[in-house]
C-alpha cells in the first residue's frame, strides 16, 4: 500500500514535467494534491502516514538544501546542522527539560528564524571560499554542531538527548501518538516550500544565486552584492531545515545528537544529485525515491531475506546506496534523473557541432 | 611538565599518522585539484589489509625476532601495495572521466567513493571496532622521566623514514619530476611529452600506498581499527595538508605533526569530547583565513 | 569634468609591476581605445577600474567619486559595466536570463518581493524581461534568447556579453578585446554596434589588438607597454609616435 503513494507521486511529477500543455500539468498536480489530502479517508493505516510524514520532512530538507546547492551552487555538506538546530529548538522549548512548553506552531517560526540566523553565522566565514573549500568548511560546522549539542549535557541531555517532548496540539486537539496529523503538517509545509522555492527561482534574488553559481566574479560585475546574496541563500535554505527539524523532533518525541551526523547531510545531497540539482520537481522525486528505498524497500528486503532464512541486513547498505548514487550519477548522468525540460534540451544541443574559435 | 612532554610525544605519534595521510591529500590535490574524500578510507583499508595479512600469517599476539620482522614487514608492504592498487583503481574508475568536469562533480564523486568503501569495510569486518593484534613487544624507555613506548618509536620512525623516501623519490627521479611538472602546469607537461594519465596514476599509487602505511602504523599503535576511522582521520589529515600549504609535501608533514599535537593537547586540556571540536575549528580557521597555508601567499584570480 | 579619471595607478603582483603609474582621462560620450602588446597591463587596468584588483597606489575617480576602494558590485551599480577578455557568461543560463541578471542593479525587488511575488515584483519582472528582449534584439540575438549561453556560437557569446553589460544602463562600458576571434565581416558589424552603443549615450573604453578597427573607431588612444603609458592622443598622433613605433616594431599587430 505504502508503495502506491510514493510511486504515484513520483509518476505524477515525472509525467507532469514532460507534458507540453500547462493546463494538463496543473491538472495533474491538482489531482495529486487532492489525492494526498483525501487519502486518509480510504487508507486508515497510521503506519503509512508515519513513513509518509518522514518522507515529507526529507522533501522539505531537500527543497531547502536545493536553494543553497542547486540554486546558489554552494555545496553545503553540513546541512544536517540546521536540521539539528530546528529539532533541538523544539526539544529544549517544548519538553520537561527546562519545563518550558511553547506551542508547536510558535516553535515552527522560532526554529525557522533560529536556523536562518545560524545559516548566516555559519555561512559568513565561507563567503570568500570557493567550491571545494567551502564544502569542507560547511562539513566542519556540520561535525561541530551536533558535537556541541552532545557536549553541553546540562542543556541538551548529552548523548542521550532529550526525550518525552510535548505532543503538539491543534485547536486543543493533541496530536497524540498518531502520525496522521504530522502527515498533514508536512503536506502543508511542502506546499509552502514549493511555492517559495518556485517564487525565488523566478526572481531577482534567484537569478542572482544562479549567476553566482555560474561565475561569481562575473556576478559581482552585474552589481550583485555576493555577500548578501549568498547569506540569504544560507539563511533561507537553513530555515527549511529548521522547520523540518521541529516536525521531526515532535513526531519522534526525541532529539539526540546522533540523528544529525554527516550521513544525514550526504543523504540529502544524494537526493539532490539523484533528482537533478537546481530543478525543483527533480529534487522532490530524488527525495521520494531515496526515502522509499530507505524506509520501505530495505526493511522489507530484510524481512524477505529472513523469511527465506537468509541473514543479510540490507539496512546496513545505506552508505553503499548513497555512494553508488553519487558516483553513478556524477559519472553517467550529471544532470540527474529529472532535469528541467530546458536543461535536457540544451544538453542535447551541446553535442551539436559548435563554433570553437577562442 | 611530565604530562606536557608525554602529551607532546603522544601528539607527535598521532601526528605522524596524520602526516602520512596528509601527503596523499596534498599530492592528489596538487596534481588534479581534487579533495580526494575517499583517501581517509583508503587509510582505514590499510589497517584492514594489514589485519588480514597478519591473520593469514597467524600472527595474533606479540612477535619476536625474525617473525616480527617478516610478519610485520609483509603486513606493512602488503597493505601499502594493496592500498596503492586500490587508489589507482579509484582514480581510473571514478575520477578520470571527471577531470575536466565542473569542480564540484569530482568532489561529490569522491564522497560517494568514500561511502562505498566505508560500507564495504563495514560489511567485511562489522560495524564495531575490530581489535588489531599487539604484535610489538612493549618495553617502554624512560627519557627525562617520560615513558616512551616502542610503538611510539616505531610509529614515528616508520613515518619519518617513509617521508624521507618520498622526498628522495619526488626530487631525485624522473617520475618524480614528471609529477612535479604535471602539478605545476598539466598542459605544458603534456606538451613536453609527459604521459599525464600515467603520472596521475602513479601519484594515486604512491599517495594511497602511504595511506596504507599509515593504516598499518595506526593498527599497531592503537591495537584497534574501525571501518569509520578514515572519516575523522581523513578530515584531520586534510586540515594538515591545508595548513602546510596544499601541494607542498614538507608542509603536509609539518601540518600533520601540528594537528596531532593540537589534538593531543586538546584532549588533555579540554577533554576528549572537545578534541574534535578543536580540530574542526582549526580546519575551519585554516581554510577561511589561510587557504594557501601557514606560509603561502595568495594572488588574486587572473581575469 | 572627465567621466573617468585614473591618476598614477600602479598595480603589482609580488615583484611583477603590471601597471606602473598609469594616468588616463575619459570624457563623457567618447570612444577611447587602449592598446599595447600582450602583457602590457591593459586588462589589469580594467580590473583595477572594476575593483577586481585593488590598486597598489594611485586614485580612480568615476563620475566625481573615488572608486578605487569600493567593492566591484558598487562600482558596477555606479555605472561601469564590462566584458571580459575570456568570455565569462553564465553558461547554464539562457541568453535572456543572462541579460536579466545584467539588470540586477537597476531592480528594486527586495527579499520579500522575491519570496512572495508581490504585484510590484511581478510588474518589475515583466518590464525586466521586456527590456532584456530589447537588448538581445539590439545586439541581434533575439532568436537565440532561450538557448543556454554555453551553447551559443562564439560570436554570439561576445554579443551576449555586450547585451548583458548594457542591461545595467551603464555610463561607461569597458570592452576587453571584443573583436578577438572575429572575421572581417563580424568586425565590421562590431564597429557599427559600438557606435550605436555610444549613440545611446554610453561612453566606451575598449582594449583591442586590431589596429584597423581601433583607428577607425577610437577618438583617442592610450598606449601601454610594460605597465607604463608610453603614448596618448588621437589616432593620427599615436600612429606617428616614435615610442609606439618602437614598442610595436618587434611585434607588429596581428
Ligand atoms: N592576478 C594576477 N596574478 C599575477 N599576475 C598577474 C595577474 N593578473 C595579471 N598579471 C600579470 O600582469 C601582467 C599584465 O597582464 P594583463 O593586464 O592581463 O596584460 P594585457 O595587457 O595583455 O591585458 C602580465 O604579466 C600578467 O601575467
Ligand atoms: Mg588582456
Amino acid at each position: 500500500m505504502i508503495y502506491i503513494y510514493f510511486l504515484a507521486a513520483i509518476a505524477v511529477v515525472v509525467v507532469a514535467e514532460r507534458v507540453p500543455s500547462v493546463g494538463a500539468k496543473r491538472a495533474l498536480y491538482a489531482a495529486l494534491g487532492a489525492a494526498l489530502l483525501l487519502a486518509p479517508l480510504v487508507d486508515r493505516n497510521d503506519s503509512d502516514y508515519n513513513v509518509l510524514a518522514d518522507a515529507g520532512v526529507f522533501v522539505l530538507l531537500a527543497l531547502g538544501l536545493n536553494i543553497v546547492v542547486g540554486f546558489a551552487g554552494l555545496l553545503d555538506l553540513g546541512y544536517a546542522a540546521f536540521f539539528a538546530i530546528g529539532a533541538y529548538t523544539y526539544g529544549m522549548l517544548a519538553s520537561p527539560q527546562f519545563g518550558i512548553h511553547l506551542p508547536f506552531w510558535v516553535l515552527l517560526f522560532v526554529a525557522a528564524a533560529l536556523a536562518a540566523l545560524f545559516g548566516i553565522i555559519l555561512g559568513a566565514p565561507t563567503l570568500r571560499l570557493h567550491g571545494d573549500y567551502l564544502a569542507i568548511v560547511t562539513l566542519g560546522f556540520g561535525e561541530i554542531v551536533p558535537q556541541i549539542f552532545q557536549n553541553l549535557t546540562a542543556y541538551t541531555g548529552g548523548p542521550n538527548g532529550i526525550s518525552a517532548l510535548d505532543f503538539p496540539s491543534f485547536f486543543g486537539h493533541s496530536f497524540g501518538q498518531r502520525a496522521l496529523p504530522y502527515y498533514y503538517v508536512t503536506l502543508a509545509l511542502i506546499a509552502l516550500g514549493l511555492a517559495l522555492a518556485r517564487n525565488l527561482r523566478e526572481s531577482r534574488l534567484g537569478r542572482a544565486w544562479m549567476a553566482i553559481r555560474e561565475d561569481e566574479l562575473a556576478a559581482r560585475h552585474m552589481g550583485i552584492n555576493t555577500t548578501l546574496v549568498k547569506l540569504s541563500a544560507f539563511a533561507l535554505g537553513a530555515s527549511f531545515s529548521g522547520l523540518g527539524g521541529v516536525v521531526f523532533a515532535a513526531k519522534l518525541s526525541l532529539v539526540s545528537p546522533d540523528l544529525f551526523q554527516f550521513q544525514v547531510s550526504v543523504l540529502i545531497v544524494s537526493m539532490l544529485v539523484l533528482g537533478g540539482m537546481g530543478n525543483i520537481p527533480g529534487v522532490v522525486v530524488g527525495s521520494l525515491v531515496l526515502t522509499l528505498v530507505n524506509s520501505v524497500v530495505l526493511p522489507q528486503a530484510n524481512a524477505l531475506a529472513s523469511a527465506v532464512g537468509l541473514h543479510v541486513d540490507f539496512s546496513s547498505y545505506h552508505f553503499f546506496i548513497y555512494g553508488a548514487i553519487l558516483v553513478g550519477i556524477m559519472l553517467f548522468k550529471p544532470e540527474g534523473l529529472l532535469p528541467s525540460v530546458q536543461r535536457r534540451e540544451e544538453l542535447r544541443h551541446a553535442t551539436a557541432p559548435q563554433d570553437v574559435r577562442a | 611538565m611530565h604530562e606536557f612532554l608525554a602529551q607532546l610525544i603522544n601528539g607527535i605519534s598521532l601526528g605522524s599518522i596524520y602526516a602520512l595521510i596528509a601527503l596523499g591529500y596534498t599530492m592528489v590535490y596538487g596534481i588534479i585539484g581534487l579533495i580526494n574524500f575517499a583517501h581517509g578510507d583508503v587509510y582505514t583499508l590499510g589497517s584492514f589489509f594489514s589485519l588480514a595479512i597478519l591473520g593469514l600469517l597467524g600472527a595474533t599476539g606479540e612477535l619476536h625476532g625474525p617473525a616480527l620482522v617478516i610478519d610485520a614487514g609483509l603486513a606493512l608492504f602488503g597493505a601499502a601495495l594493496l592500498c596503492g592498487i586500490a587508489g589507482v583503481l579509484i582514480e581510473r574508475l571514478a575520477y578520470r572521466r571527471l577531470r575536466n568536469a565542473p569542480r564540484l562533480a569530482p568532489l561529490i564523486t569522491a564522497i560517494g567513493v568514500s561511502f562505498i568503501l566505508e560500507n564495504a569495510m563495514q560489511v567485511w569486518k562489522g560495524p564495531s571496532p575490530v581489535p588489531f593484534p599487539a604484535i610489538l613487544p612493549n618495553p617502554a624507555v624512560t627519557v627525562a622521566g617520560v615513558a616512551i613506548s616502542l610503538q611510539q618509536f616505531v610509529v614515528v620512525g616508520l613515518a619519518i623514514a617513509t617521508m624521507l623516501a618520498l622526498q628522495l623519490f619526488v626530487h631525485g627521479t624522473r617520475v618524480g619530476r614528471a609529477m612535479r611538472a604535471t602539478a605545476q602546469d598539466r598542459d605544458a607537461a603534456q606538451l613536453m611529452g609527459i604521459d599525464i594519465n600515467k603520472t596521475i596514476a602513479i601519484t594515486f599509487l604512491i599517495g594511497s600506498a602511504l595511506a596504507g602505511v599509515a593504516g598499518f602504523v595506526s593498527g599497531v599503535y592503537y591495537q584497534s581499527t574501525w571501518f569509520f576511522n578514515g572519516f575523522g582521520a581523513g578530515l584531520k589529515a586534510f586540515t594538515a595538508a591545508v595548513l602546510g600549504g596544499i601541494g607542498n609535501l614538507a608542509g603536509a608533514m609539518l601540518g600533520g605533526f601540528l594537528i596531532g599535537i593540537v589534538e593531543s593537547f586538546a584532549t588533555w586540556l579540554l577533554g576528549g569530547q572537545w578534541s574534535n571540536v578543536a580540530v574542526f575549528a582549526i580546519l575551519i580557521l585554516a581554510l577561511v583565513f589561510r587557504p594557501s597555508g601557514l606560509l603561502g601567499e595568495t594572488l588574486p584570480e587572473k581575469v | 569634468m572627465p567621466l573617468l579619471e585614473l591618476d598614477a595607478v600602479t598595480k603589482t603582483f609580488g615583484t611583477l609591476v603590471a601597471a606602473n603609474g598609469v594616468s588616463l582621462r575619459i570624457d563623457s560620450g567618447a570612444i577611447v581605445a587602449m592598446i599595447g602588446p600582450n602583457g602590457a597591463g591593459k586588462s589589469t587596468i580594467f580590473n583595477a577600474i572594476t575593483g577586481i584588483y585593488a590598486p597598489t597606489a594611485g586614485r580612480i575617480v568615476f563620475d566625481g567619486k573615488r572608486i578605487d576602494r569600493e567593492p566591484t558590485y558598487r562600482i558596477a551599480a555606479a555605472g561601469i559595466a564590462r566584458t571580459f577578455q575570456n568570455i565569462r557568461l553564465f553558461s547554464f543560463m539562457s541568453a535572456l536570463d543572462n541579460v536579466m541578471v545584467g539588470e540586477h542593479a537597476r531592480l528594486r525587488a527586495r527579499l520579500w518581493d522575491s519570496l512572495l511575488h508581490t504585484p510590484a515584483q511581478r510588474a518589475e519582472e515583466r518590464e525586466t524581461r521586456e527590456r532584456a528582449r530589447e537588448l538581445l534584439a539590439f545586439v541581434g540575438l533575439e532568436r537565440l534568447s532561450e538557448r543556454y549561453a554555453r551553447n551559443l556560437p562564439y560570436g554570439s557569446q561576445r554579443h551576449l556579453e555586450i547585451a548583458r553589460a548594457l542591461a545595467s544602463s551603464p555610463k561607461l562600458l569597458l570592452l576587453d578585446e571584443p573583436a578577438a576571434g572575429m572575421n572581417p565581416r563580424e568586425k565590421h558589424d562590431l564597429v557599427a554596434l559600438i557606435r550605436a552603443i555610444r549613440d545611446r549615450g554610453v561612453t566606451v573604453l575598449l582594449i583591442e589588438h586590431d589596429m584597423g578597427l581601433v583607428m577607425e573607431l577610437a577618438e583617442r588612444i592610450t598606449v601601454l607597454d610594460h605597465g607604463e603609458r608610453i603614448a596618448e592622443g588621437t589616432p593620427a598622433e599615436v600612429r606617428r609616435d616614435p615610442h609606439v613605433i618602437e614598442a610595436y616594431l618587434g611585434a607588429p599587430a596581428p
